[in-house]
């Protein structure tokens, strides 16, 4: 394993940037996850890690050495995309034994058995392994093509999206295993999402891109409760943090243009007078739907709440953010 | 308006009971959704309501008049699927005015229509637009608008927001859901997505291999399972369920699990034998005194509050308390479930009935 550089680093397609100075370090042993909307540039910082892309300027280092020149298959990178591309002639070992046949390793052959064995093992698909890959609902073949890369030693893993096409509960499931595999592993990962779920459960550190820049670097919880911007704040968080006009609720600190409010920072029960529109029983809480002074707030509650529709609450805000006319967070 | 009723209503293709004996009401008006994973019927009984097939057996009244064999052009519905079909060489109005032309109603009058009904969907400056350049968003604005133009007694959608991004999604949500408000109709709506369901829905039937499990409001069928398949199918995380040996009969009011005593609501119903115990993960708290013991495997952070996972005798646990509770790995805690919320089932995943639960699961 080793910690992966990124310096400076600037790519275009044509006219399109879709990255711009971007510098990135990534701790060796962590769980990166880049997360940022489609077109933020994720998947091009991968690919210029793994080297199926070059950038127009800066450098990539993997363990202290220059990437430069440097072919996929020399950077030693193991990657996983959203569309498991198994060999669909071969069975679920022998697509798991492919990586450890390449002639660069030069792997023996107990040890191939013994790998994939174990890597089997740890993603319950030990019982597949004579298989045909086809044969697989999707999630084991998922389980598959990510085993397929566990089975090597590689200095990085790199993932792009590899739960997205996955019904939520294998969703759920392998959230879980990624994390653990990762931690006992202590691999460093780079991974990618659009999935905020994903980035905050999984993560050790998040990066946030935004139009090809890298705008926040931070735990999931430093983004979550000290987001830079209004762009960092609405990554995170379910429902979505409420952008407001600074001086809806009073006075706003000089120089701000907006309130930014999660639903945390929503005190009900004091303050002004707001509608209920609509009242959402999710189960575990309610959501509720407000119209204040012309604004729609959005906000949660107990899950046996009384409100209903077309009742009045109080509301008010509780140590909220401010922003400024840029989106900068400025308090 | 129409008030739809599914009666005993069964279909089957060859050998093979795609639905198995359904009966449930939707109310003039309702949004009512049609829930459960892929190939447990719910679409069946969509195109059933549809009359896009017919049932083998059963009863469909829509505002009283007995309508399954019925084909879909003598029933006032409006369908919208999860693949919008627009004619791709029309323009936007043209596209929307579509179903009016073809029933020969008058040019000014479409117009009007078409008009009333791109202001109510927020499309009026794209109405004269190629449908080729829309966005996702907007073209299902115009397949929404198609079905709602012709003032159909009910509307029936198939899963109309599975084709959209996470973010944009539950936008579309929000806003289907202010035009159902707005319009009043009654709406049939299917989807596998749980939180879409309880979000949207006004009454939710959650349906598995044919048949309908549990039929009622959504806070009531997430508090009140009536089964333990509908207990794993609600809910993210879903309910813990914890399997025990064990005897509950009238009056119980506690079980043991692993030695120690859990209290539960008052049984009105008994069972023993294998048993299993339903708990949702925020009516677990972490108590190092409690007596139930778990050891935390991992931890999850969401934000306001983080999921933690515990090995306990009797299965895994996951409790959703607030984040700034610190946990360690490998420690090992008490567990306390909140007795009101308390679910028991039998062997046959069927849920006893406690003093708690009769109301919900007694109507039917």
């Amino acid at each position: 394993m080793a910690e992966v550089l990124l310096q400076n680093i600037s790519k275009s397609f044509g006219a399109t940037a879709a990255l711009q100075d971007v510098s990135l370090s990534i701790p060796d042993g962590s769980f990166v996850v880049l997360l940022g909307p489609t077109g933020a540039g994720k998947t091009t910082v991968l690919r210029m890690v793994s080297g199926l892309d070059m950038p127009d300027s800066g450098t990539v280092q993997i363990g202290g050495q220059s990437m430069q020149g440097y072919t996929p298959a020399q950077r030693n990178v193991a990657m996983v995309f959203q569309q498991y591309s198994l060999y669909p002639h071969l069975t679920v070992r022998e697509n798991m034994e492919f990586p450890l046949k390449s002639p660069l390793l030069q792997t023996p052959r107990a040890e191939i058995t013994r790998k994939v064995a174990e890597v089997a093992e740890i993603l319950q698909i030990s019982h597949k392994l004579d298989n045909k890959a086809t044969a697989l609902s999707g999630g084991e073949m998922q389980r598959v093509s990510i085993g397929r890369a566990l089975v090597r030693n590689p200095s990085v893993y790199l993932m792009d999206e590899p739960l997205s096409s996955l019904d939520a509960k294998l969703r759920a499931d392998l959230r879980v295993e990624l994390k653990n595999i990762q931690a006992n592993l202590g691999a460093t990962f780079l991974y990618v999402t659009h999935d905020q779920v994903e980035a905050m459960t999984m993560a050790t550190h998040v990066g946030v891109l935004d139009r090809g820049r890298l705008v926040q670097f931070g735990t999931p919880r430093e983004i979550y409760e000290k987001p830079v911007s209004i762009y960092a704040a609405g990554r995170l968080g379910q429902p979505h943090i409420n952008i407001l006009p600074a001086d809806l609720f009073g006075t706003a600190p000089h120089g701000a243009a907006n309130i930014g409010l999660r639903p945390e920072q929503i005190q009900q029960g004091e303050g002004q007078d707001s509608l209920v529109k609509r009242v959402e029983h999710l189960g575990d809480q309610t959501r509720l739907h407000l119209s204040f002074k012309n604004h729609d707030i959005t906000t949660v509650t107990d899950a046996h709440t009384p409100l209903r529709s077309g009742d009045i609450v109080k509301i008010q805000p509780l140590r909220p953010f401010y922003f400024d006319a840029a989106g900068a967070r400025i308090a | 308006m129409a008030q739809i009723v599914i009666k005993n209503v069964r279909k089957e293709f060859g050998a093979f009971t795609a639905v198995q004996s359904s009966s449930f009401t939707i109310e003039d008006g309702e949004f009512f959704m049609l829930l459960g994973p892929s190939g447990c019927g719910k679409t069946t009984t969509l195109r059933m309501i549809a009359g896009l097939e017919l049932p083998t057996s059963g009863e469909i009244y829509i505002d009283g008049q007995e309508v399954s064999q019925k084909p879909a052009s003598k029933r006032d519905i409006a369908f919208v699927f999860q693949m919008f079909a627009l004619y791709p060489h029309m323009n936007v109005r043209k596209n929307i005015s579509y179903p009016l032309a073809s029933q020969g109603m008058p040019r000014d009058q479409v117009r009007a229509k078409v008009n009333e009904v791109a202001e109510i969907l927020g499309i009026t400056d794209l109405l004269e637009k190629p449908v080729g350049g829309l966005s996702g968003g907007d073209r299902q604005r115009v397949a929404l608008g198609r079905a709602i133009v012709r003032d159909p007694a009910c509307f029936l959608m198939d899963e109309p927001l599975g084709a959209l991004d996470a973010e944009f999604r539950e936008h579309m949500a929000l806003e289907l859901r202010a035009l159902h408000d707005r319009m009043g109709a009654t709406t049939v709506y299917v989807t596998h997505d749980q939180l879409e369901a309880m979000q949207m829905g006004d009454k939710i039937v959650v349906m598995n291999h044919g048949v309908v499990e549990q039929f009622g409001r959504p806070q009531e069928i997430y508090d009140w399972p009536a089964t333990t398949f509908v207990a794993k199918f609600i809910g993210s995380p879903s309910m813990n369920l914890l399997n025990f040996d064990g005897m509950v009969g009238n009056g119980s009011a506690s079980v043991s699990l692993s030695d120690t005593a859990i209290d539960i609501p008052e049984m009105i119903s008994g069972a023993n034998g294998t048993l299993t115990l339903g708990v949702r993960p925020e009516h677990v708290r972490l108590d190092d005194a409690a007596g139930y013991r778990g050891r935390i495997v991992a931890s999850e952070y969401l934000g306001t509050t983080q999921i933690i996972t515990l090995d306990t005798a009797c299965g895994a646990v996951k409790a959703r308390v607030a984040s700034d509770i610190a946990v360690k790995i490998g420690e090992t805690t008490g567990l306390r479930f909140d007795p009101r919320s308390i679910s028991l089932f039998a062997a046959n995943g069927h849920a006893l009935i406690s003093k708690a639960n009769q109301k919900v699961l007694n109507h039917g």
